[in-house]
């Protein structure tokens, strides 16, 4: 039986090499660091090959490798982004092998047990991962051996690249530093003090003085090295999505609805999984002639409800036209964000009415996007401006000042119309608006809007006078001019109805 | 006395109340329960209707009078207020927006209690009414409706608001003036028709504008008779006003509803607008911007 081979993939990406994309030219020749805080200190999280080539290594005291090199470039340091680009670099080894364990300390563990034939070989495969990893700019240490122990510890402390038969694990070892067994650094300073140094010296010591002073941690981790130890799979979060073919084409609309309600419940279960919730689906349906018709519906908020889901889809399936019938179904997550699981009200206490979101999915997903809205207030105080509409999951923070009068209806653009009024401020007496002249019996005003000159260079002279009439039969109008009346600059005088109270 | 005189339960107290709540309950085919008023706080409103104002699970429709029904701005301001007094998430569905928003919040509507859906036909107007409608989390729904509605269209918004127990207003609009089409029958539990008045002078030889009037007309009610009120606009809160001048008067000499109006139409006008700018302090209207 072939042994299961390792090969981790010492990607020093954010150990050794600090991530030199996104920097400018010039910057990542010279030697370049990054810098972490360590608790008590500002030390060197990561060095350049240059830097190193000079005697700076991770871990020194920055001041120390400023004072060694002055002009030394330092950048901050992010862990969270090379965990993330070493996660990036995961996914894209997927191509190598299924099996591939949780990407940490910089190393990508791969388990291509049953893999490199499809690559020509051991060699091969080592050789192409290698080329394609220079090629994307990394600096890649690799090593194939039985054990994930063995393969991490040749990777990091043995040649580059190496390959180790099944069996020989053990002698591959025996040179290399215990650090290679990944003890913590104190241990391994306690074992240099006995003269313990090397792999090979650990094995040959008796187990039993040793584990009075050390503990078991020094043989396990070369058991472990030697004999083998169990990786976690790790998948990479990536695309959700579900498929399902059927044995006869379906026509109706009855049976896609309730294919729909399978796919949508068993995508839930794995958003569930994975503590998330969808924001858009794509349902893909695969004809027979080989088309393929797709449904997109969006949600507000993150949702992994299959009913709701499953509704939204369904009500959409009128336009999908089955042709000769439909042989396979996928549904696609292609937005889906964290959504944890929230504990239900107990119904004494918080808000009576429930959450709308589920709501606002079902009507904006009917009407079209944009179509459910709410509005918000603007800090303008131009009428046409003072509100806009935003996303309807969106709370607006406050509300207009009431201090002033507001019509119900307004009319986008102003409805120009013919009116008497005294100069320089007096209300209107009549005015005509759909072919009836209307004669104003009270009026409230003027209220006077001067323009945004910071929006248009036109404005910056420009104003309305607005007033609040009354006709006759009580019917009541918000009517502006164009100008205070006096002065040529600030309006043609030209009046306008704007809205109705 | 002590009470030991066995009480009566309050079923066997009161017979007849027992029956008559069985009766309503199978009159609702036994689908929902009985959602409780939402009273106007207008006592004269409130007495006129059965249940003490708008019943709740219920279809009601405003409109405009005359030449109003093309905007039916009243019937908005008093929807609005209805529904501003009720509490909680409301959407508003139209076929286009021509709402201003701010003018929505003077009447108790604040931008984050209200939901708009744009829908673009008719058809799709009652389909968002309807699906607002099932949805328990809103307090009420509005929706309105250009042109004809036909019975069934408005039968299904009853039973939809029946079964959600939530306020559905249908606000009628039409491009004719007096659409005779609005006064089809309609399974609205009640039909407003809602005007302007002319306003009181809000001070004596002050111009200015007072609180709007509105005259009130319930057409149709369910187990009510048809009524007109004259009312002041709804307020902040959405309440509406009683009218000044009833209370005022004294109770032998308060005349009815329509004198009241014909007392007040003789108004003279103002021989001119000459103190236009408001002199009296705090009511400068004109706004300075540096």
């Amino acid at each position: 039986m072939h042994p299961r081979s390792y090969r981790p993939l010492a990607a020093t990406k954010s150990a050794a090499a600090p991530d030199t994309q996104g920097l400018p030219k010039g910057l990542t020749e010279g030697p370049l660091v990054t810098r972490a805080h360590n608790g008590r200190r500002q030390v060197v999280a990561a060095a350049n090959a240059a830097a190193q080539a000079l005697g700076i290594s991770p871990g020194m005291p920055l001041a120390e490798a400023e004072a060694r090199l002055p002009g030394l470039a330092v950048h901050e340091a992010a862990p969270l982004a090379d965990q993330a680009a070493l996660e990036a670099l995961g996914a894209w080894c997927l191509r190598y092998t299924p099996l591939l364990a949780a990407p940490a300390e910089a190393a990508l563990l791969l388990d291509i047990t049953g893999c490199a034939h499809l690559r020509g070989g051991e060699e091969a495969l080592l050789a192409d991962l290698l080329g394609e990893l220079q090629a994307a700019g990394y600096a890649a240490r690799a090593a194939l051996a039985g054990t994930p122990g063995a393969a991490w510890a040749l990777a990091r402390f043995g040649q580059n690249p190496s390959i180790v038969p099944a069996g020989e694990e053990a002698a591959a070892l025996a040179a290399l530093p215990l650090a290679a067994l990944r003890l913590p650094p104190d241990m391994v300073q306690g074992l240099a003090l006995l003269g313990l140094e090397r792999i090979g010296q650990l094995a040959e010591m008796p187990r039993a003085s040793l584990t009075r002073r050390f503990g078991t941690a020094p043989h396990q981790a070369l058991d472990a090295a030697l004999q083998g130890e169990p990786i976690t799979p790790w998948l990479p979060e990536a695309v959700l999505r579900q498929r399902t073919s059927f044995l006869e084409p379906l026509l109706t609309a009855e049976a896609l609805a309730i294919a729909i309600q399978r796919l949508v419940a068993a995508l839930c279960d794995e958003l569930a999984r994975i503590d998330r919730g969808a924001r858009i689906l794509d349902m893909h349906f695969e004809r027979v002639d080989g088309s393929v018709q797709s449904l997109r519906v969006g949600t507000a908020k993150p949702s992994r409800a299959p009913l709701h889901l499953a509704r939204m889809l369904c009500e959409k399936l009128d336009t999908v036209a089955p042709g000769f019938g439909i042989e396979a179904m996928r549904l696609v997550v292609p937005l889906a964000e964290p959504l944890r699981p929230q504990q239900s009200s107990a119904g004494f206490a918080g808000a009576p009415h429930g959450d709308i979101a589920a709501l606002v999915d079902r009507l904006s997903n009917r009407l079209g996007e944009g179509r459910v809205f709410r509005m918000a207030p603007t800090p303008s105080d131009v009428p046409e401006r003072s509100a806009r509409r935003v996303p309807p999951l969106t709370a607006p923070p406050s509300t207009w000042p009431l201090d002033w009068p507001r019509p119900v209806r307004v009319f986008t653009p102003p409805f120009p119309i013919e009116a008497i009024a005294a100069l320089p401020d007096g209300p209107p007496a009549a005015f005509t608006w759909q072919r009836q002249r209307r004669r104003i019996r009270r009026a409230d005003g003027p209220e006077r809007i001067r323009g945004e000159w910071w929006r248009h260079e036109a404005e910056t002279t420009a104003l309305r006078d607005y007033w609040q009439v009354e006709d006759e039969a009580g019917r009541r109008y918000w009517l502006f001019r164009r100008g205070d009346g006096q002065d040529e600059a600030t309006g043609d005088l030209r009046w306008f109805l704007h809205g109705l109270f | 006395m002590f009470s030991f005189m066995p009480q009566p339960s309050p079923r066997l107290a009161d017979p007849v109340a027992a029956l008559r709540a069985k009766i309503a309950a199978l009159e609702r085919g036994g689908l929902a329960p009985a959602h409780g008023p939402h009273p106007f706080g207008h006592p004269a409103l409130d007495a006129a209707l059965p249940q003490g104002g708008l019943a709740r699970g219920a279809l009601h429709e405003a409109a405009g009078r005359g030449p109003e029904v093309e905007h039916g701005t009243a019937a908005a301001l008093f929807i609005a207020g209805c529904m501003a007094r009720l509490g909680g998430p409301i959407l508003w569905a139209m076929e286009r927006c021509d709402l201003f928003a701010p003018g929505l919040a003077m009447a108790g509507l604040p931008p984050d209690r209200l939901l708009y859906a744009e829908a673009g036909r008719v058809e799709a107007v009652l389909q968002v009414m309807e699906e607002g409608l099932r949805e328990p989390a809103l307090a009420g729904v509005v929706g309105e409706v250009t042109g004809r509605l036909s019975l069934s269209a408005s039968r299904r918004l009853s039973l939809a608001a029946e079964r959600g127990g939530g306020l559905a207003f249908l606000l009628r609009r039409s491009r004719r003036p007096d659409d005779p089409a609005l006064e089809e029958p309609c399974s609205a539990h009640t039909r407003w028709r809602v005007a302007a008045l002319p306003s009181a002078p809000p001070l004596r030889r002050v111009p200015g504008l007072a609180r709007a009037r509105w005259r009130l007309e319930l057409m149709r009610a369910r187990g009510a008779e048809p009524g007109e009120w004259d009312v002041e606009a709804c307020d902040a809160t959405g309440h509406l006003g009683v009218v000044a001048d009833i209370i005022d008067r004294s109770a032998g000499a308060a005349p009815s509803a329509t004198t009241v109006a014909e007392l007040e139409y003789e108004y003279e006008p103002e021989p001119e607008y000459a103190p236009a700018l408001i002199p009296a302090a705090g009511r400068n209207k004109i706004r300075r911007r540096a």
